[in-house]
């Protein structure tokens, strides 16, 4: 059980090479306390709550529902890739445009289920949107602003789309 | 413009959104120790025997410890009541020889890594003699039940006849209407996403204890960790990082901070605790539990003439500090006539022991249920004297103040008539009544319910000592220093947890400072860094910390001005603050900026009137003398009921809210609508229950039905605004107003589909299988 393993994962296109591990350590942990970036949160360790959603291979998942040995060899995106040089991008813009967040505890685990989500489906309708925020718990906010934040920045999108067109 | 009353962006917003924020676990100081608790695993019992060598032997372990190995003082909350009204409660930091719910801690293990310090928890051996545990209020009072506490006959920690008017049975039995509603509220759980914890350690050099903890309340966590660990309060630092949700349920002391910190105390070395989601749900604090039995006597117009109520709150195995069990029964008796007129009152208001993991307050203490006590018995007797709900509440509802209750409490103007008609006139308007016309007719269950509330905010001293409590809150304390570039830091005694006082308290700053916010950063949740704080809960931030940061800003602006009018050889009247800078009223032109004013204050004292000191630094308090302020609301819910599934779907939410001045009205109307979610929750879906042995049955959110989007639907807000006479910024508290006000409307709602059928419910949470028996789609 507590048998080391010297894994490697690609985090936000930068690999990390030298993580000791034991194969029971999860992916979430592994990035929080062995890769270093403590923005993907811990909610609940039984995938509902949804703090820990980062993207893998550009989906979403529960990052404590997954040992970080099974991530080998893919690509993990965290809420840390979202912003550039210190400039929120427009999915986060949008959060805060709308108060889409309070304590910011589950903000993360929303915005890596919205970025996943949004580049599946770009076209999405506010019912739609509202049935995938189903997906992650958030106890500050009833929903509704996060909701609006990813509708609005899904719009955004949408125009920038046009204009470029 | 002025800051207040401006949406303003959120300062909290960057860092958060951007994986930056720092959350108690995010902290990991070098050489950390894990920290997990051994825990019972039985309801009532003694503990006959502790081995740890098991979980000793575990690799990566390095230290257990039980009650005997550390030398911790207990965990005391005291209400200053004499004993037939008030039993105090030790509740020690690790359970000594007896335990009282499953999941109370009984021994701290410590390791290397996380993993590890699982195992070791999972190796204790704990033996228990068990006894008969008592798992509900009716049979912690029920003759021969057997006792948590020797000390507290019939399992009683609290009975109180607060109010009793003289002549109030002649008054119920010379009524034309008597009406009486009976109603239990499940157990809840505050539940924020982050758990607690905290991450303590030894600084030899400044001689302190540093407790990194996510607590709404820093310094009263010092204060208890001082006494528990016989420590002067001076060697103990509590610092709160970013907190992840509290809503109450973090404004009380927990044991295993305190273990966590002797722990680390003891072995030197920094100790960290992060509860997990199944310690969370089951052995941390719980709330809400409580049975009503109320009468309320009527005239024929619908008038009430007399309340009589008989409450027991079930608080579970233990007083909470600093509140006791004290806080849902005395709360419910000084609250219950709420935003009516009523002549005659009488309570008595109990808190029973049980064997279930203990009580805290979450948001709204009580009121969700008075409130929904109240609402129900309006509607009750308009149902029983044949006039409409609405009119009912209007002919009872206190339209002149200030106003004196008979539950000597004394009501600030609010605008509880305006809020009522604003939110049945959208209801009306949209077509609502119509609709469920039609809806009944093709033989859908569509109901229209309302509730309409005050939440008393800014409990000030004189307040919470009409509660007796030993340890009283009330005042708060704030400094303001102006450094060298002009910019201020403000620091108070108060501590956000998500209700964004870095942007609201710097809006209030940047009024009376004539700044930027960008300029003004607020500090919080430091114990070193102000004499003392009572922190963030019971709606009191914005009305108390929010006034003493006010005034601590015009301390310093007035430093500032009388030193401006020295450099600007003038009087201290004739001059002014005007965007970053001092100038003279009588000459526009003749100005000296906060730069060069601190340059003078820090680096040229030389140039400072004889009189002055150097720096600019300023502070002040705030108390509440009286009966604190009044925020009001009215809230209107359409639900259909849909027999196949028995589920209560909302068709339609809207709240109108008036809590005076709305310093960040966007903050505001998210305060609203958390809280709505909160109180739907409690309204329809979420139940801590037991099994007869004590068992927890909700260890996972799999048990817990915590709702999601789904669930809950937009929510539209309307606000009034009666400013607060006495708060600096003329607001009134938001915090909870949401989650008191939803229950009842939603009960109500519920009530109002389910006219055709004769059958009225009034427990919460509304289950599905309820509502089918309602509506005879199961037998």
């Amino acid at each position: 059980m507590t048998e080391k393993l010297l894994i490697s994962l690609t985090v936000n296109g930068r690999r990390h090479d030298d993580l000791v591990i034991e194969s029971r350590y999860t992916l979430v942990d592994v990035l929080r306390h062995h890769v270093g970036l403590t923005g993907t949160h811990v909610g609940c360790e039984h995938g509902v709550c949804g703090a820990c959603t980062v993207l893998l291979d550009g989906a979403p998942v529960r990052a404590c529902l997954i040992f970080a040995a099974q991530a080998e060899g893919r690509e993990i995106r965290t809420v840390e890739s979202l912003s550039h040089g210190g400039e929120l991008n427009d999915l986060q813009r949008a959060f805060s445009a709308c108060h889409g967040l309070q304590c910011g505890f589950c903000t993360p685990g929303f915005l890596m289920l919205a970025e996943g989500f949004l580049a599946e489906r770009p076209d999405a309708t506010r019912e739609e949107i509202r049935e995938v925020v189903s997906s992650n718990l958030c106890r500050c906010t009833g929903y509704q602003s996060i909701v609006d934040a990813i509708e609005q920045c899904a719009r955004g999108r949408r125009e920038a789309q046009g204009e470029a067109r | 413009m002025s800051w207040v009353g401006r949406s303003a962006a959120r300062r909290e917003d960057p860092r958060l959104l951007s994986g930056s924020g720092r959350y108690v676990d995010d902290i990991h100081l070098p050489g950390t120790l894990h920290a997990q608790f051994v825990r019972s695993t039985v309801a009532h019992g003694a503990v006959t025997g502790v081995d740890l060598s098991a979980t000793l032997a575990v690799p990566g372990v390095v230290a257990a410890f039980t009650a005997d190995d550390l030398e911790l003082g207990d965990i005391t909350a005291v209400l200053d009541r004499p004993p037939s009204e008030f039993v105090p409660t030790a509740m020690p930091v690790l359970a000594r020889d007896r335990v009282r719910y499953v999941g109370e801690p009984i021994a701290i293990v410590l390791a290397d890594n996380p993993y590890a310090v699982e195992d070791g928890v999972e190796a204790a051996r704990v033996t228990y003699e068990a006894d008969r545990p008592v798992v509900s209020a009716e049979q912690a009072l029920a003759p021969g039940a057997p006792l948590l506490h020797a000390a507290a006959p019939a399992n009683t920690l609290v009975d109180v006849s607060m109010f009793a008017t003289e002549g109030i049975d002649a008054v119920f039995a010379g009524a034309h209407e008597v009406v009486r509603v009976r109603a239990n509220t499940a157990r809840q759980n505050a539940l924020p996403l982050e758990t607690r914890g905290a991450v303590t350690s030894w600084d030899p050099r400044e001689e302190q204890l540093v407790v990194h903890t996510c607590t709404q309340v820093p310094h009263l966590v010092r204060t208890s960790l001082a006494e528990c660990l016989g420590l002067d309060e001076r060697t103990v630092r509590v610092i709160v990082p970013d907190m992840g949700g509290g809503f109450g349920l973090k404004c009380v002391v927990g044991r295993e901070e305190i273990a966590a910190a002797a722990a680390a105390l003891r072995l030197r070395r920094p100790v960290k605790w992060i509860e997990d989601r199944r310690d969370a749900l089951t052995a941390s604090f719980l709330a809400r539990e409580q049975h009503y039995d109320v009468r309320a006597a009527f005239d024929r117009d619908g008038r009430i003439l007399a309340l009589d109520a008989d409450i027991v709150c079930d608080m579970g195995a233990y007083s909470c500090y600093p509140f006791t069990a004290g806080i849902e029964p005395l709360m419910a008796s000084a609250e219950l006539p709420g935003v009516y007129r009523v002549p005659a009152y009488r309570v008595r208001a109990r808190a029973v022991a049980t064997n279930k993991a203990p009580s805290a307050p979450y948001r709204g203490v009580s009121r969700p249920q008075i409130v929904m006590v109240m609402e129900r018995l309006m509607e009750r007797a308009a149902r029983e004297l044949d006039l409409d709900p609405v009119e009912v509440r209007r002919r009872n509802l206190i339209v002149e103040f200030p106003y004196t209750g008979v539950n000597d409490v004394t009501y600030d103007p609010g605008s509880y008539l305006e809020s009522l008609n604003w939110c049945e006139r959208l209801l009306r308007d949209e077509g609502w009544y119509e609709r469920r016309e039609a809806a009944a007719a093709e033989g859908r269950y569509v109901g229209i319910g309302y509730s309409c509330f005050s939440e008393r905010t800014g409990y000030g001293s004189t307040a919470f000592a009409k509660r007796k409590m030993a340890v009283v809150p009330g005042f708060d304390l704030a400094e303001a220093r102006m450094d060298l570039s002009g910019t201020v830091t403000v620091t108070t005694g108060t501590m956000s947890h998500g209700q964004s006082h870095e942007t609201t308290l710097a809006q209030i700053v940047a009024d009376r400072l004539g700044l930027d916010i960008a300029q003004v950063k607020i500090h919080q949740g430091d114990t070193d860094r102000i004499p003392y704080g009572f922190g963030t809960f019971a709606s009191r931030s914005a009305t108390i910390g929010g006034s003493a940061v006010a005034r601590a800003a015009s301390a310093l602006g007035a430093r500032l001005l009388r030193l401006a009018a020295h450099l600007l050889d003038t009087t201290d009247d004739n001059v002014e603050l005007h965007d970053g800078s001092v100038r003279r009223r009588d000459d526009h032109g003749r100005a000296v900026s906060y730069r060069e004013l601190a340059d003078v204050a820090y680096l040229k004292a030389h140039l400072l009137p004889k009189d002055a000191e150097p720096g600019l630094t300023a502070s002040a308090s705030f108390d509440v003398h009286g009966d604190g302020t009044f925020s009001n609301a009215a809230h209107g819910v359409v639900v259909e009921l849909h027999p196949g599934t028995g589920q209560v779907e909302i068709l339609r939410y809207v709240c109108v809210e008036d809590c005076g001045v709305a310093i960040n009205p966007q903050v505001v109307e998210g305060q609203c609508r958390g809280g709505i979610a909160q109180g739907i929750a409690g309204a329809l879906f979420e139940q801590v229950t037991y099994d007869a042995q004590g068992e927890p049955a909700c260890a996972s959110f799999i048990d817990y039905k915590m709702p999601t989007a789904h669930e809950i639907p937009d929510i539209e807000i309307h606000h009034l605004e009666t400013p607060c006479a006495f708060t600096e910024s003329g607001a009134k508290g938001a915090g909870e107003g949401g989650t008191i006000g939803a229950p009842a409307a939603v009960l109500n709602a519920v009530n109002n589909a389910l006219l055709p059928t004769g059958v009225e419910l009034d427990d919460t949470p509304i289950r599905p299988e309820t509502v089918q028996r309602a509506i005879g789609a199961c037998p």
